[in-house]
This record gives C-alpha cells, sequence and structure tokens, in this order.
C-alpha cells in the first residue's frame, strides 16, 4: 500500500476510536438511548478488511456496526446522528445503533439478531451470481453467531450454491459475557467452515495490515470464480459488551493484557519505525480527527427531530 | 374464462410472471426437478432451468434468508415453504427481517418478495402439518399477508404480489388445488388489500377467507333453500385488511358470523368482531358470531380431525343463531 493509503487507514481506525468514545459520553449523558455496543479494540477488522473491498463488494455485519458503517463511508455526522436518533441519522433515526445502513455505499446494515444476517448475505452474493456480476459480498459476524442454525445454514448454502461471498469472524473471545470455551464446541471457529468444504484462514485482528492483506487475497479468489470462502480474525473488545456491562466473566489482567496489542498502537509504531510518517505527522491526523468528531457530535446534537408523520412512513414501497 | 384448478391458476401465475421478467426466480424444497410437492410448478424447471427454479436444501431460514438478501440487490424471489408449518423455523426472517428491513432503515431497501406456502387440515398429516396460523403473521406490520379462497382471487393476487415491492406471505389452501372455478383470460392483476363480495344477500352476513369462502357458499346454499340471504365477504388479505366491504354489509344485516380455519383464541375472527363492534356498535342486532377450529392440536384419526375443523353445518347454525 501507498504512504497515503496507509495514513488514510490510520485515519479510520482514530476516527472509530474517537466516535465510540463520544458515543459512551453521549450515552452517559443519557442523549443515546437502548443498547451501545463499542467497537473499541476491534477497529482494525473492519479497516483493513473493507479497504480491500471494490465499490461493487457489498459489506453486512451485525450490530456491533458503527465502525463498519464509517468504514463502509457513512460520514460520522450520519452515524452519531443516528445513534442521537435524529432525522439527519443514515436511517432517520428509526434504526438506532445496531441498525445502520447506506445502500448508496454498498453498506446492507447492521443486523442485531445474532446470526440472522449470514442467510440474508448468502442472498445478497445470490444477486451478483443471479446477474452475473463480480461483486463480491462481505459478511462479518462474532463468534457468537456461529452457534447459531442460521450460520450453519448459510455457510452450507453458499457452499452448495458457491455463492461469491467472503465469511468474516470476528472472534473477539466473548458471545456476550459467555467466554468462546464455554459456547463453542471448538474454540478456534475456522474449524467450522473447514465442515463445509470451503477454503478457510485465521488472521491476527489486531494488526491493520496483515487483515488487509489476507482479506484481499480472498476477495480477488472468490471474485475469480472460486467460491464462499471464510476468515477468522482474531481479536478482542477492550470495552464491555454493550454499556452497563458489569464484566463479572472477565479479569481486568486479561484485558490490559490484550490492550498492549492495541491496533492503534501496533500500527502507530509501525508507520513510525518504516518511516512511513512522523510522531508529529500522527499527532496531525489525531486532531483532524478530533476536529471531526466534534463537528459530528455537534451536527447530530443540532439536527430535528423526526418529525411525528415519520412514525408512518416506510412501512411498507407501495402502502397498505 | 376458462375453468381450471387453483393449482393450475397459481401455476399459470408464476409461469406468466417469469416469462415477464427475467429477475422473478423460484427457489424452495422439491420446486425444481420434482416439480413442486404440490406439483405447482411442474415442468418449470425444464423450461427456465436450474438457475431461475432453485432447489434448496431442507433449511428454511436459509430459502427465507436468502431470498429477501436477494431481493434487497432487486430481484424478485418467489420463496416456497413446502407448508405453512415449515414457517416457525423461518420465523425470524419472516418476522423480524422481511417485515422490519424497509422501515427500520429508514426506506432504503426494498423487498419485492413473495413467499408461497400452504397452510390446512383435513388431510390426515397429524398435529405438526395441518395448521392455520395465518393471524400470527397477519399481527405483524410491515408484512403483507394474502390468503385467495378462489382461483381467479389466486391467480390476480399472486400476479399483483410478485409485482410488489413489499414481503408478502402468500398463504394457499391444500384442499382447494383441486377446486375449480371461472378465471379471466389473458394477463390481469387483483389489488392486494381488497375484500370482496363473494355473494350478495340480505338477512346476515358471513365474513370469511380461503377455505372456508368454499364452506360458506355452501352454507349459504343450503340457508337459501329456508329463504335465508346471508352475504360473504371474503377479505382476501388479512393484512392489509379491508373492514369497508364488511361494515357497508353489516350495516345492511345487522349480524355477523366469522369463519376460519385455524383456532379461534387470537384470531382472525376476533379481530374482525373487535373492528365490527368498534366502528358499527349501534347496528349491532345479535351477538356476533365466531365458528373455527376447536382448541385442540389436530388429531390424525379421520373422525377426530373433522370434529376438530368447521364444517357447513357449524356455519349454518351459527347463522340461525344470529338471526
Amino acid at each position: 500500500m501507498e504512504k497515503k493509503e496507509l495514513l488514510g487507514l490510520y485515519h479510520q481506525m482514530v476516527l472509530i476510536r474517537r466516535v465510540e468514545e463520544s458515543a459512551a459520553e453521549l450515552y452517559q449523558q443519557g442523549k443515546i438511548g437502548g443498547f451501545l455496543h463499542l467497537y473499541i479494540g476491534q477497529e482494525a477488522v473492519s479497516t483493513g478488511l473493507i479497504a480491500a473491498r471494490k465499490p461493487q463488494d457489498r459489506v453486512i455485519t451485525a450490530y456491533r456496526d458503527h465502525g463498519v458503517a464509517i468504514n463502509c463511508g457513512i460520514p460520522a455526522r450520519q452515524v452519531v446522528a443516528e445513534l442521537l436518533g435524529k432525522s439527519t441519522g443514515i436511517s432517520k433515526g428509526k434504526g438506532g445503533s445496531m441498525h445502520m445502513a447506506d445502500v448508496n455505499r454498498n453498506f446492507w446494515g447492521g443486523h442485531a439478531i445474532v446470526g440472522a444476517h449470514l442467510p440474508l448475505a448468502a442472498g445478497l452474493a445470490l444477486g451478483d451470481q443471479y446477474q452475473k456480476t463480480d461483486g463480491v459480498t462481505i459478511c462479518m459476524f462474532g463468534d457468537g453467531a456461529s452457534n447459531i442454525g442460521f450460520f450453519h445454514e448459510a455457510l452450507n448454502l453458499s457452499k452448495v450454491w458457491k455463492l461469491p461471498v467472503l465469511w468474516v469472524c470476528e472472534n473477539n473471545q466473548y458471545g456476550m459475557g459467555t467466554a468462546i470455551d464455554r459456547a463453542s464446541a471448538v474454540s478456534e471457529i475456522v474449524q467450522k467452515a473447514c465442515g463445509y468444504g470451503m477454503k478457510a484462514d485465521q488472521e491476527n485482528g489486531m494488526d491493520v495490515i496483515a487483515v488487509h492483506e489476507k482479506a484481499h487475497e480472498m476477495i480477488e479468489r472468490i471474485r475469480g470464480g472460486e467460491g464462499p470462502m471464510f476468515l477468522e480474525y482474531m481479536t478482542y473488545r477492550f470495552r464491555g459488551h454493550s454499556m452497563g456491562d458489569p464484566e463479572r466473566y472477565r479479569k481486568s489482567d486479561e484485558v490490559k493484557r490484550w490492550e498492549k496489542d492495541d491496533p492503534i498502537g501496533i500500527f502507530n509504531d509501525h508507520l513510525v519505525r518504516n518511516k512511513i510518517s512522523s510522531e508529529a505527522g500522527l499527532n496531525k491526523i489525531e486532531l483532524e480527527v478530533e476536529a471531526e468528531v466534534a463537528d459530528a457530535v455537534r451536527f447530530a446534537e443540532e439536527s430535528p427531530e423526526p418529525a411525528a408523520e415519520e412514525l408512518f412512513t416506510d412501512i411498507y414501497a407501495q402502502g397498505g | 374464462m376458462a375453468l381450471i384448478t387453483m393449482r393450475e391458476a397459481i401455476s399459470q401465475a408464476l409461469w406468466e410472471e417469469m416469462e415477464r421478467d427475467p429477475k422473478v426466480f423460484i427457489l424452495g424444497e422439491e420446486v425444481g426437478v420434482w416439480g413442486g410437492t404440490y406439483a405447482v410448478t411442474k415442468g418449470f424447471y425444464d423450461h427456465f432451468g436450474p438457475d431461475r427454479v432453485k432447489d434448496t436444501p431442507i433449511s428454511e431460514a436459509a430459502i427465507v434468508g436468502a431470498a429477501i438478501g436477494s431481493a434487497m440487490t432487486g430481484l424478485r424471489p418467489v420463496a416456497e415453504l413446502m407448508t405453512i408449518n415449515f414457517a416457525f423455523v423461518a420465523m425470524d426472517h419472516i418476522v423480524n427481517e422481511a417485515a422490519k428491513l424497509h422501515y427500520m432503515f429508514g426506506g432504503q431497501f426494498k423487498l419485492p418478495l413473495v413467499i408461497r406456502t400452504v397452510g390446512g387440515g383435513g388431510r390426515q398429516l397429524g398435529a405438526t402439518h395441518s395448521q392455520v396460523p395465518d393471524a400470527i403473521f397477519a399481527h405483524f406490520p410491515g408484512l403483507k399477508v394474502v390468503a385467495p379462497g378462489t382461483p381467479a382471487d389466486a391467480k390476480g393476487l399472486l400476479k399483483e404480489a410478485i409485482r410488489s415491492d413489499d414481503p408478502i406471505l402468500f398463504i394457499e389452501e391444500a384442499t382447494l388445488y383441486q377446486v375449480r372455478g371461472e378465471v379471466p383470460d389473458g394477463d390481469f392483476t387483483m389489488p392486494i388489500g381488497k375484500s370482496t363480495i363473494a355473494r350478495a344477500g340480505k338477512d346476515a352476513t358471513i365474513v370469511t377467507y380461503s377455505k372456508e369462502v368454499d364452506n360458506s357458499m355452501k352454507a349459504a346454499e343450503k340457508l337459501a333453500q329456508e329463504g335465508i340471504e346471508v352475504e360473504i365477504v371474503d377479505l382476501r388479505s388479512l393484512r392489509p385488511l379491508d373492514m369497508e366491504p364488511v361494515i357497508e354489509s353489516f350495516k345492511k344485516t345487522n349480524r355477523a358470523v366469522i369463519v376460519e380455519e385455524g383456532w379461534m383464541s387470537y384470531g382472525v375472527g376476533s379481530e374482525v368482531a373487535s373492528r365490527i363492534y368498534e366502528t358499527a356498535f349501534d347496528y349491532v342486532d345479535a351477538p356476533v358470531k365466531r365458528v373455527a377450529q376447536k382448541e385442540v392440536p389436530l388429531p390424525y384419526n379421520r373422525t377426530l380431525e373433522q370434529m376438530a375443523l368447521p364444517q357447513v353445518e357449524d356455519i349454518v347454525n351459527a347463522v340461525r343463531e344470529v338471526l
């Protein structure tokens, strides 16, 4: 990757981190309702992954979707506005934290029922196969999703129909508060994909460059007609499952150990060590991000609430 | 007009829409090589090929889920669930995805999706294969639920459903497949969400849909021999529910019987009766009666099964009670 692209990735990761930190504050101020699942710690996964897609490639993910939304190109303004339930939010304030999507940027949501979007991803890929276009569908989900039937039905169908889909497991070690070895028959999710006879691999999800390289290779092989593939990224979330998680299921030592592998810290070191950027250059990006997030929060706070008429719009495309 | 069976009417609707629009395709269990469990898609595989008549694994969540995903990309899938009893294993995709995606993402996604399925008892298939859970699906805003009672309606409504940009559950009734009726020639559609007067009368109103339209017509003929003229309103779709012809008829007859094949509790009859009381209370001359399935899991034994299902005689008696 060129310097400009690498610094672009750094910008994205820092932007996601700051948006999430602001979201936590806004939640504590009571300005965000419902559930809030932060992506802090996992930034490298969607950043490296989505940087490897072409415009025709579709992205779909689970409910921990703010970072994915930003990497798909949704401006921070519209992400934060959606968190605040404002009319300027990407889903007009009707979706909230877990339900962001932007069809114009080939981002197909934000889905909140664990595993349920995997069959949808098979259908998105079917859309490209049927129309004979060369798009690849990138479907992200957590390790917890690999224990539900939808996962198995979707992987099976994708292989039977040879669908152009990349299954991406973000293994952050916990499904809510249940550790993977207490919930899954195998601790390496990649083994489950092998059971469906598809090419499957594992990669360090804290190293954005490794994430990107592996994703790029697999996406292009799928585009070349090799059928569905599976990629498991080992990662970790530094915050709780959602806001208000007492985190009784893990020790603070464990979190501290993982925090040494902070994907932003690792990438920062890499960029400076290899003289791709100076410390000052990265600081400048961080300051730009601070301004971008401050602007997004201001925009969201000043945006109007949805009009009352919005309650009954978009129930159906054709009325009823 | 041609006299054809319900099965032929549905088959024709699918065939014509697939010929008309290359984005229409079928997916489901045994829809292709087998020709459809109820032979509705017989001959389709050979004519349209495996890309447009897609056999699936026995995997209902994947069938409905993939249909939704492909509809989001602009295709027009017609997913077949072999029976409505199997819709429960795809329930999440029907009610949590299909019914909600358009609204929840601010109208960004359209779902031009039809889920065809078959319900009904009376064929000794036992409790797990004989249910009529239509009202459950009609509970969810965002989904449309269509259930025709005649071949003409089946053809016109299915063609309209395939052309619609909304997710539609299209419920057929297995014992109606052999029923014949006059169907208009050529290309025609019928609007979804319009009830119709299936029989004109003045003494009492029967509100019904799907298979019970047929039973209600038989009951009406018997009552006519005694000089009692009932009016029959066929709902045709449960969501949207068009109450206008019901209320209009009720204001004339002041008496109503609601007939459904499913269980009475929390059912279609409960909904329709409530709406009659809410909007036409001043016209009520007798308590509204409901005819429905007995509240048991449907038994296998033929005699017991028929005891549980609504019979023509039950409808006749209910009408007599409201007069």
